[in-house]
């Protein structure tokens, strides 16, 4: 492409303010950008706490979102670079596919839930059941995390700088949960593991990319005890 | 679902504000409740007064029972406000059950009015004026019925003593049992419903000369279920979630006020929010707030 071609079609961020504008034309807009589209820069205003911003987004796009979110912000993320200037409520990047969702305060409960990849960075606090039945996201959280967090969790990576609530990796399947802090307990079939050179080198990684001051010496890893993944007739009692 | 608001002011200065910032916070939470609404507001008292919030069907001539009872009344739709002398309360109550069993007393204190409403929450209160008054705390409730049916007396808040409230979001699964304890240690229930259960196990706390924070404590060891409470008393505000955390919350504080909404959403148009501390309360964690006398 000539650089004259270039200029022409270089796109200036989009604004978006959603005390102009319902949230509603904001999602028609994200969801009708192709993947080719030169509107790769997008600012939301004024979110004011709405529900589902920039959700189902398929395309490689930067949207800043400036304030705080409430439910399910940035949730299926498939490609876009979602960052939040604020805190966010319940479920962000929920179910998240791929992509980078980064949240610059606090989360509420079930952040990651259930996500099946991308990276979610929480520069503050998680709530309850952060990363509760994951299946290969990446999320790495700076301050802690509450209850139940990684419950289920299938597969993927959770990283802690801070410390856990009770019943950290609840019914754990094969996620790796990193935590530099104390958890206040670990719930059923999770246990500390030995880290090998293979965990490190992803704890090193995950750090690197999210931007976390800490030494990968200073966690630990838990993982799952597998004694609940068949039925054993002495648990018989507890079902 | 159901909906929750809390404004507790440690600026005095923004008291006459208090009844608008309840009432925008009580509107955003409507999609969490459009059931029925209510609110408890601490106004200001009057030595040796006190204050009943009384409920009537329309039509009922308040003005006539006040005429009749010798006492200043402030009408608020179908609720009305009479304020007699603290050593006429049991005459006056006596008076009220024998004479007219139409007339619900919906609340009693020094400073505490409390009215509530079936409607979308904007009109229950726009019908008594919430957005005109003041005090120094309000607690505001949005209600999508799941234990009881939509009816007045089911809407929140609950009040079952002097000045105490309490508005629910959640649903107990003990009340019936905590409730025929209660009955056998002499308080009464008007309704089935599961949080005038905890109200009343609160207010026997209280009676029973235990603190707020004491008496949320030890709520945690009795009601099973799952809840966050915002409570009221005639100095303070009280915040309790459920150990497990079903139900949201979020608060605000500042050097002006504490608020406490179930979304950020319904904090989002007060005073110098954008630098407020906010949080989410911890699970079995009791907050309390407390203003000076």
């Amino acid at each position: 492409m000539s650089s004259a071609l270039k200029e022409m079609t270089r796109s200036e961020p989009v604004t978006f303010d959603l005390t102009a504008e319902p949230l509603r034309n904001l999602s028609i807009a994200l969801h009708a950008l192709i993947p080719q589209t030169n509107q790769t820069s997008w600012q939301i205003l004024n979110p004011r706490g709405q529900h589902a911003l920039a959700v189902g987004v398929t395309v490689p796009v930067t949207i800043q979102i400036d304030g705080h979110v409430g439910y399910y912000c940035a949730g299926m993320n498939d490609g876009a670079v979602i960052t939040i200037e604020g805190n966010a409520g319940p479920g962000v990047a929920e179910n998240m596919m791929s992509g980078i969702v980064h949240v610059k305060g606090d989360a509420s409960q079930a952040a990651g839930a259930t996500a099946h990849g991308g990276l979610l960075i929480i520069d503050g606090n998680a709530s309850a059941r952060c990363g509760i039945s994951m299946k290969g996201i990446d999320i790495v959280v700076k301050g802690s995390v509450g209850h139940m967090s990684a419950f289920m969790a299938q597969s993927g990576n959770l990283v802690i700088l801070g410390d856990t609530g009770e019943a950290l990796g609840d019914s754990l399947y094969e996620a790796r949960i990193f935590c530099a802090g104390t958890p206040a307990s670990l719930g059923a079939d999770c246990e500390e593991k030995p880290m090998t050179p293979n965990d490190k080198v992803i704890l090193v990684d995950l750090l690197q990319r999210a931007g976390a001051q800490a030494e990968a010496d200073d966690f630990k890893l838990y993982g799952s005890a597998r004694t609940l993944y068949h039925f054993h007739v002495d648990n018989a009692g507890a079902y | 679902m159901c909906g929750i608001a809390g404004l507790f002011l440690k600026n005095r200065a923004l008291e006459p504000e208090l009844g608008a910032m309840t009432a925008a916070m009580l509107e955003v939470l409507t999609d969490r409740g459009p059931d029925s609404a209510g609110f408890a507001i601490y106004g200001e008292g009057t030595a040796g007064f006190m204050k009943f919030t009384l409920r009537a069907p329309v039509g009922f001539d308040f003005p006539a029972l006040a005429h009749e009872l010798q006492v200043a009344v402030t009408l608020r739709d179908d609720h009305a406000v009479i304020q007699i002398p603290v050593a006429r309360e049991a005459e006056v109550r006596r008076h009220l059950t024998a004479s007219y069993p139409m007339v619900a007393v919906v609340a009693s204190g020094t400073r505490m009015e409390l009215f509530k409403g079936v409607g979308l929450p904007a009109l229950v209160s726009k019908r008594f004026g919430l957005a005109g008054m003041s005090g120094s705390h309000a607690i505001a409730h949005t209600r999508m019925a799941t234990e009881s049916a939509v009816t007045t007396q089911g809407a929140h808040p609950f009040s079952t003593g002097p000045d105490q409230c309490l508005v629910h979001n959640g649903s107990l699964s003990n009340h019936n049992d905590i409730r025929r304890t209660l009955i056998r240690e002499n308080m009464s229930f008007e309704t089935q419903n599961d949080t005038e259960v905890a109200a009343g196990f609160l207010s026997w706390k209280l009676r029973e000369g235990v603190k707020l924070d004491a008496a949320l404590t030890a709520a945690l060891d009795t009601l099973d279920g799952f809840y966050t409470f915002v409570v009221g008393t005639e100095s303070g505000f009280g915040v309790l979630r459920d150990p497990v955390a079903c139900k949201p919350a979020v608060m605000a504080e500042t050097d002006d006020y504490v608020a406490f909404g179930s979304e950020y959403r319904a904090l989002v148009d007060l005073p110098g929010i954008s630098k407020a501390k906010l949080f989410e309360p911890e699970p079995a964690k009791v907050y309390f707030w407390e203003r000076a006398a």
